[in-house]
């Protein structure tokens, strides 16, 4: 029997544990067991390709270990929740940046290979990686507020990013010795390289804050179809499967942020948004408002038979998530049903708001996405939306609106709406909300955390 | 058939499977799903070490020994700070 069978084989089975670790992702329960299983297929396929590999020197591998294990383990430990999304970010550009390293080696290995399908899959596999690398050194500099968050613009942005697309790409084609430039391969590599890396920088520069969810997704997705591109040029099977299972996860990530943004893909890349053009700011604020205190709160929450909180990413910024779910359980001790009602980009990335209240404590189980709670608002008592806003506005039910169509949480259909908040401040999209003037709808002004300390005391001082 | 379209044919059916996998993970365990999926894409670590263990010159060695060092920080921090959070989910 031939020994490559054997390899062959334990990359398979690698490969089926990734999709049955996968699987088990599908319910919080099994979860814990799905991420083992994946990383014990990650093993195997290190196992095997360290039995299948010819080592010249393990000095390198070693080194090369010992150096990302301590980095990788250390950050895991101490990254705080909030900081996730630039975590993830991170951790991303260093898979592109491994995935265009390997096809930058092959290259190096023989800078002579020209036009042809090991060729082309280089390249591919350079420039994915490299636009991956930049890309999620930048998403992570202004997640972690390094840089501006703010987009970064210049006239005919769009045109240059193509016209250097347009040009890395001959440079790719004349390295392999095709088109109308006439230079050793190596060089060309090298500026088609930079390139890049340049690329990466300028896609993601001008993308704004609040749109960094989508490009976090994406960028994931890149970072499998990075893997999946070194795959094709060293030949191996179960990277191409990873990288595949990668880039489909991200990519549909992507699409569900777009569309809890309602926004395109193309709108998020080449469109600026975040400014309030045609809209009429003079008017924000100035209705008037009933506003309650916490007092008035407590007793608004604690004698009715359900409340919904809507947390928003101001609850986590104000780190008022454990404040929150203490209110959440001295209700529930009073009988009351509480349940937590949660926007598709409530958070800084998808499914973040979730794995802030579970850090607080919150059961998972009384958690709701939007389509599985927006239904039952008409026969919710209370609502208590904290530090959200755009994610609440029915204006997004009318059709001139500039949010029009966005997915929102139908909070103004329920008998008392509380809305905790600093000020009557627009959300992203800067426009008013309407919500906020019903009469149903008592404002509760004030820092999250503490209107959120003051609310425990007065629902703890209920009879 | 040549490598390349094996390759290719994998690649389809291996994204087609990972949609129908994924599309069924709840919204309440999307940012785990990320950096668990995160993790996997540090699979470019088996092509580091490809890379690495066949290197000839000081360039090569380099280049692997720095892909597998990013590689592994994908692999172990994602893998780390995944089970991390899931541990945190728990039902009351």
């Amino acid at each position: 029997m031939n020994y490559d069978v054997f390899i062959e084989l334990a990359y398979l089975l690698s490969a089926v544990l990734f999709v049955v670790g996968l699987k088990r992702l599908q319910s919080p329960a099994t979860a814990r067991l799905g991420n083992a299983l994946a990383s014990l297929a990650m093993l195997v396929a290190i196992v095997t390709t360290l039995i299948d590999t010819e080592i010249l020197t393990w000095t390198g591998i070693l080194v090369g270990v010992a150096i990302g294990g301590l980095i990788g383990g250390v950050t895991a430990r101490r990254v705080e929740m909030t900081q996730m999304p630039q975590l993830v970010g991170i951790f991303n550009g260093f898979g592109g940046g491994a995935s265009a390293l390997v096809a930058v080696a092959e290259f190096l290995n023989t800078p002579t290979i020209g036009m042809g399908t090991t060729g082309i899959t280089i390249m591919l596999g350079t420039l994915i990686g490299a636009v991956t690398f930049t890309g999620s050194f930048i998403a992570f500099a202004k997640l972690q507020e390094l840089i501006t968050t703010n987009p970064i613009t210049f006239p005919g942005q769009n045109w240059v990013n193509l016209l250097i697309f347009l040009g890395v790409l001959s440079l790719a084609a004349a390295a392999l010795g095709v088109g109308p430039i006439e230079a050793p391969p190596l060089t060309l590599f090298y500026v088609f390289l930079a390139g890049a890396l340049l690329l990466g920088v300028l896609i993601v520069i001008p993308i704004g804050g609040a749109d960094m969810p989508v490009v976090i997704s994406l960028l994931n997705s890149y970072s499998g179809l990075a893997a999946s591109a070194a795959g094709f040029v060293i030949g191996n099977m179960v990277l191409i499967i990873s990288g595949a299972l990668v880039g489909a996860s991200g990519l549909i990530l992507t699409q569900l942020m777009c569309k809890g943004m309602n926004r395109s893909l193309a709108n998020v890349a080449f469109g600026g948004f975040g400014g309030s053009a045609g809209v009429d700011r003079a008017l924000i604020g100035k209705r008037p408002v009933r506003s309650a205190d916490a007092e008035a709160v407590a007793a608004e929450l604690g004698y009715v038979n359900s409340v919904v909180v809507v947390p928003g990413y101001g609850l986590a910024v104000a780190q008022a998530q454990h404040e929150l779910r203490k209110v959440g359980d001295l209700l529930a001790a009073r009988g009351v049903d509480v349940r937590y009602a949660i926007h598709p980009v409530a958070g800084r990335m998808p499914g973040h708001m979730n794995v802030l209240l579970a850090e607080a404590d919150v059961s998972y189980d009384k958690l709701f996405d939007l389509d599985e709670i927006n239904d039952d608002f008409a026969n919710t008592d209370a609502v208590l939306i904290v530090g959200a806003n755009d994610v609440v506005n029915p204006a997004a039910r009318d059709p001139g609106s500039i949010i029009a169509g966005m997915p929102i949480l139908d909070v103004d259909r329920a008998r008392r709406v509380i809305v905790m908040k600093r000020s009557l401040s627009p959300g992203f999209a800067g426009i008013d909300n309407d919500l906020f003037y019903m009469d149903n709808t008592l404002m509760f002004f004030g820092d999250a955390k503490e209107s959120m300390s003051d609310l425990v005391r007065e629902v703890r001082e209920l009879t | 058939m040549g490598e390349l379209m094996i390759g290719l044919y994998v690649f389809v059916l291996a994204a087609l499977a990972g949609r129908e996998v994924i599309t069924k993970v709840p919204p309440t365990l999307h940012t785990p799903l990320m950096s668990g999926a995160n993790a996997i894409s540090g699979i470019a670590i088996v092509g580091a070490i490809v890379v690495a263990a066949s290197a000839e010159g000081p360039t090569q060695t380099v280049l692997g020994v720095v892909a597998i060092a990013m590689a592994t920080i994908n692999v172990v921090g994602g893998f780390l700070v995944t089970d991390r959070m899931l541990s945190m989910f728990k039902k009351r």
